[in-house]
Parts: C-alpha cells; sequence; structure tokens
C-alpha cells in the first residue's frame, strides 16, 4: 500500500497549479485537512506505542523478578509453609498432568466436533448451531466452566479433585481446537476431495488420509495455543482441583497446580512465598509464550512450504 | 458432492459420521448443561431473594442475606472503563497496522500485540497488584484528583484516597487485557475491505485519515462493533487480573472510582471455595448465572455481527 501517502510523487506540481488556480479558501481546507491527518496518524503511533509499551513493561518485570527465583530446589522440593524455604515440584507436577490430560481428553473431541463442522455439517442446522455456540464458549467466562465442573462432578464426588480440573481445563480446549480444525480444513481445496473420491475412497477415508493429514499443520497449531491457554488459567481450577501443598499423584484428591499457587502465594504478605510465586509466574509466562510462538512457527512453515 | 455415488454403504463411513455428529452435540449440551446446572444451583437463592437479589447490596454470609449489586456494579463499571480505553487504543493499533506501518513491521507488531492476549492473566494480576498498582497511586491518582477531580459533575469520580487499588485500576489493567482482542479483530476487518473502494478515495485526493474513517470504518462497521463486544465479553469474565486489583470489598458507599470494589468473577474467586453449603454457595452460582447470561448475550450480538459483516463480504465477491 503505497498509496497512503497523500503526496505521492508527481502529485505535488498538479496540485500547487491547481491551488494557485482556485481561490485562497481552499488552500486552507487543505491545509486543515492535512493537519487532521497528521494529528490521527501521530495518534495512531502512540496506540502502537502504548500497547507495545505495557508488554514490555510486563515482560521485564516478569524477567527481572523471575529470573532471581529460579534454581534447582524450585524443580525438587516442595511448596513450604510460611517462612521457610522451598520449591514448586508438586506444583510444576500438577500443572503437567493436569494440562497434560485435559489435551488428551480435550483435542480428539474438538478434532471430530471439527471435523464434522468443516465436512458434514456446514449447511445443516446442527452445524450451524454447533459453530455458534462454540464460538461464544471460545470466549466464555473460564470461571463459569469452574463453577459447572463444580456442580457436575466435585458436588456429585464430593471432594475436589485432580480429576476435576482435567474436566475443567478438557471443556476449555474443545473449543478452542474446533475452531482451528474447522478453519484449517476449510482452506483445504475441494479438488483434493474430489480426486481422492474419484479413486473411489469412502468419505471417512477421504477425511482421515487426505484432508485431516493436508491440514495437520494448522491443527497442530490449534492444538499448541489451547495447551498455552489452558496452562495459564487459574479461575477454572480454583473450586475444581483446588491446590495441595503436598506431592500428590491421586486424581481423586486435590492437586497442586502453578496457577492456584502463583494466586495464593502472590496475595500472601510472606517474602518467601511471593518470591516462589515471582518464580512461577516466570515459568508460566516462558512456557506460555515459547508456545505461541512455536505455534506460529509451525503455521508460518505450513504456509511457505 | 452429493451428486457422487457412493462405493457402497460402508460401516465405517456411517460409524465416523455419526462419531463425529455426536462430538458436534456435545458442545450444544455443553452449552445446555452449563446453563442447567447454574439455574439447579442458584435454585435456592433465586427463590430466596426473588429479583431483588438484583438490586440489593447486602452481602453478609453469617446472616444470609445476599444482593448482587455491588458485583454487578464492579464488572460492568470495570469493562466499561476498559472499553472506553481499549477501543480508540485499539482503533489506532488497527490503523497503524493496516495503513501505516511499513509491509516487512506489520507481522511483528502484529505478533506482538496479540501476545498481550497470550499472557495468562495471573501475570496480569500480580504485576497489577505489586508494580502497577504503587505507581498508580503514588503518581497517577493524585494528578487525576488534582485535574479531572475538580471538573464538576464527573470530579467525584476521581476523588478520594489514593489505594492503587480500586475500580479504576482493574478497569485500566481490563483494558490492557482487551486491546489485543479488539486491536486484532479490527485489524483483521479492515484488510477485508476491497482496495478498489480505498484506491477510489485516494485517487480523490483523500487523506490516509480520511481514508479510514469515511470509507473503511463505514465499510467495517458491523465487524469493528463484533470486535468491540467480543472485548467486553472478555472484560466481563475476566477473573483473576481484576481479583488482585479491586480489593475485594462488597461495601461501596462512594461513586469514586478509586474506591475498591467487588466484580462477578472475583468474588466467586474468593468466596466460592470457602462457601458454606447452602444459601451462601447457592447465591455465588445465581452470581455465576447472572455472569455467563450477560457474557452470552454480548458474544452472541458479537457473533452475529461479525457473522453479518463476512455475509455481506461473501455477497460482494
Amino acid at each position: 500500500m503505497s498509496a497512503t501517502s497523500p503526496t505521492a510523487p508527481g502529485m505535488p506540481s498538479e496540485s500547487v497549479d491547481r491551488s494557485g488556480f482556485k481561490a485562497t479558501p481552499d488552500a486552507g481546507l487543505r491545509r486543515r485537512r492535512k493537519i487532521a491527518n497528521k494529528v490521527a496518524l501521530s495518534l495512531s503511533l502512540i496506540a502502537m506505542s502504548f500497547g507495545l509499551f505495557w508488554l514490555m513493561w510486563i515482560l521485564l518485570t516478569v524477567l527481572q523478578y523471575g529470573v532471581g527465583g529460579l534454581s534447582l530446589t524450585l524443580f525438587t522440593q516442595m511448596t513450604p509453609p510460611p517462612g521457610t524455604a522451598g520449591g514448586l515440584a508438586n506444583a510444576i507436577a500438577g500443572s503437567v498432568i493436569m494440562v497434560g490430560l485435559a489435551t488428551l481428553i480435550g483435542t480428539p473431541i474438538g478434532l471430530l466436533s471439527g471435523i464434522y463442522l468443516a465436512e458434514y455439517g456446514k449447511h445443516t442446522w446442527l452445524g450451524s448451531a454447533t459453530r455458534f455456540i462454540n464460538d461464544i464458549l471460545l470466549s466464555a467466562p473460564s470461571i463459569v466452566i469452574g463453577l459447572f465442573v463444580y456442580a457436575i462432578y466435585v458436588a456429585q464426588v464430593g471432594s475436589f479433585s485432580g480429576m476435576a480440573g482435567v474436566i475443567a481445563l478438557a471443556l476449555i480446549v474443545i473449543p478452542v481446537v474446533v475452531r482451528t480444525t474447522e478453519n484449517m480444513l476449510q482452506l483445504i481445496p475441494n479438488t483434493l476431495r474430489e480426486a481422492a473420491f474419484a479413486l473411489g475412497a469412502p468419505r471417512w477415508k477421504v477425511i482421515s488420509k487426505v484432508t485431516v493429514r493436508a491440514s495437520s499443520a494448522g491443527i497442530i497449531t490449534g492444538v499448541l495455543l489451547a495447551v498455552a491457554r489452558i496452562s495459564g488459567e487459574t479461575a477454572p481450577l480454583l473450586f475444581t482441583a483446588l491446590s495441595n501443598q503436598f506431592w500428590s499423584l491421586s486424581l481423586n484428591d486435590p492437586m497442586a497446580n502453578l496457577p492456584v499457587t502463583i494466586f495464593k502465594f502472590a496475595m500472601s504478605p510472606f517474602k518467601d512465598w511471593q518470591e516462589l510465586a515471582w518464580a512461577g509466574v516466570f515459568l508460566i509466562t516462558l512456557g506460555v509464550l515459547l508456545l505461541n510462538i512455536l505455534a506460529r512457527a509451525v503455521f508460518k512453515h505450513k504456509v511457505s512450504g | 458432492m452429493a451428486t457422487l455415488r457412493k462405493p457402497k454403504t460402508d460401516l465405517a463411513d456411517v460409524a465416523f459420521f455419526n462419531l463425529t455428529r455426536a462430538t458436534a452435540v456435545l458442545t450444544l449440551l455443553m452449552l445446555g448443561g452449563i446453563i442447567v446446572s447454574l439455574f439447579y444451583g442458584s435454585w435456592p437463592s433465586i427463590k430466596e431473594f426473588g429479583l431483588s437479589f438484583l438490586w440489593t447490596s447486602d452481602w453478609n454470609p453469617p446472616m444470609e442475606k445476599f444482593g448482587a449489586l455491588i458485583p454487578i456494579y464492579g464488572t460492568l463499571v470495570t469493562s466499561l472503563i476498559a472499553l472506553l480505553i481499549a477501543v480508540p487504543v485499539s482503533f489506532g493499533i488497527a490503523l497503524f497496522l493496516t495503513e501505516l506501518s511499513p509491509i516487512w513491521l506489520r507481522r511483528p507488531l502484529g505478533t506482538a500485540i496479540e501476545l498481550l492476549a497470550a499472557i495468562p492473566s495471573i501475570v496480569y494480576g500480580m504485576w497489577g497488584l505489586l508494580f502497577f498498582a504503587p505507581l498508580f497511586s503514588k503518581y497517577v491518582q493524585p494528578f487525576l484528583s488534582a485535574t479531572l477531580g475538580n471538573v464538576p459533575v464527573i470530579g467525584n469520580l476521581f476523588q478520594g484516597a489514593p489505594l492503587g487499588i480500586g475500580i479504576l485500576s482493574a478497569g485500566i489493567i481490563l483494558a490492557v487485557m482487551v486491546i489485543p482482542f479488539i486491536a486484532s479483530v479490527m485489524r483483521d476487518v479492515f484488510e477485508v475491505t476491497p482496495p478498489m473502494l480505498k484506491e477510489s478515495a485516494y485517487g480523490l485526493g483523500a487523506t490516509t485519515y480520511e481514508v479510514v474513517w469515511s470509507v473503511v470504518l463505514p465499510y467495517t462497521k458491523a465487524g469493528v462493533i463484533g470486535g468491540i463486544m467480543l472485548g467486553l465479553g472478555r472484560a466481563l469474565g475476566e477473573t483473576m487480573a481484576v481479583t488482585f486489583v479491586i480489593g475485594n470489598t462488597n461495601f461501596l458507599n462512594s461513586v469514586s472510582l478509586f474506591a475498591p470494589g467487588n466484580s462477578i468473577a472475583s468474588a466467586l474467586a474468593n468466596e466460592f471455595a470457602e462457601a458454606d453449603a447452602g444459601l451462601h454457595t447457592s447465591a455465588l452460582i445465581e452470581l455465576g448465572l447472572i455472569l455467563f447470561l450477560i457474557t452470552f448475550l454480548v458474544l452472541a450480538a458479537s457473533k452475529f455481527l461479525l457473522l453479518r459483516l463476512a455475509r455481506q463480504e461473501g455477497a460482494k465477491t
């Protein structure tokens, strides 16, 4: 868009001629329009800097305070009682387990549902309704998902548990995977499907061996973004997995996890806890940003190659 | 594809189709399940307090008196502040990314803005409480009191003790959090404006600003409003960042935006795990139901507007 500049080369001489020809008020109007343009474009530059300013400030703060808290004991010791040293080992393990299981459960469901939307239900009633609802669930408050899982699982079973946390996170994974799967499948040209059909392949084989395979990079991007999203989710875990100050791998007991531990430690007045919270924040931010960058790299690789 | 003759009814084919359809139905059931379970859970509270739950402000667990006015007020006001800041800034960012920035910078800058959305909300919260709030109370709040605080009518909003935490701080942090959502929708819809339209305007001698304001914006109006609604939906339901900085108090006796308050999501985050079974839990679930219904309406409106733009786009090409 080099046409953005109002004073493109070749223009000025002509406009000077015309302004000389016309009455003077026109020149004033032109000046005012130019000034308005300059002001608006400067404001837009300021808006851009405003956005980048917060990103930099937050990232630098996290880096500055998080790196200091990093040490080997972070990964080997349990969350301590206030006033003593310790680590985040149980919280890290709990987070990895819950995020991993939630991804394992959520991905196939989201994938199949996305396949239905793109391949079967393009113009059906069910397809349109699901697409609409899915996009709403994608942005629905995650704390409400936590309430939902509390009502259908925690309240029935009678205790907070790691499994409830897994279910809550899986429910957040599904809409993300559905959305990217559908989008990616829609990019596959119909000729590819027709070619496979012409060879006599049944529909499920066309989908699983041709279209899904062709869009695999995009789908992997979606899964990575979903993992990034749930890694930092705190609200849905507050009353599902709760937290646990000890090492526990049982899915039937409350399970330690990084976000809730950070929440508890950051709000506390104890110095040791706050330092651990910063280290935890650093780990999560680093993980989430790396996943985002990785997802973009996978997708870009696919688009260009 | 309907015209193609099927080889023969393949059992695997039928099974696969039904499997995918079942998962799609699952999504619908999930929405239904959320609404039904929240409604069921909040029934004792609905029966006890009726509609007055919405406009009474007592929140007294020991006395079993519950009214949602303060969390609802906090949720709406913080989201409104967020939009007042985020909408113009996002417009500026979208304008910069689509018209002003050199092409090679567009991708990295766009990614940077999107990364703002990737940062987990708990990070915003902790940073907001420990870094933003102290600076805000030391420099910005006294300045606002001294300037805007003296303006008639709106002056009352900017008076009171500069605590750092409170409704205004929560609104500002929410603004930073929703900017990436609104800005990327705006950028995407600005990009679908047919180049022909823009070039015609440039050809008539319009300035960049005039092209965006009078050609691109009217063309993409529905999409832009959809993006703003999406941001609003995000702001209304945001939990952790708000919980850290809003102050979490259920008493509110001034209109000042400096005052601490509460929002629906942060009331849930703070109280739910420790609430007694019975009326307290039920009242909190009712808060969740109210939040879900509000965000559902906002997000549905957003989706509807974005769909309309997509259809209009489809009809023209």
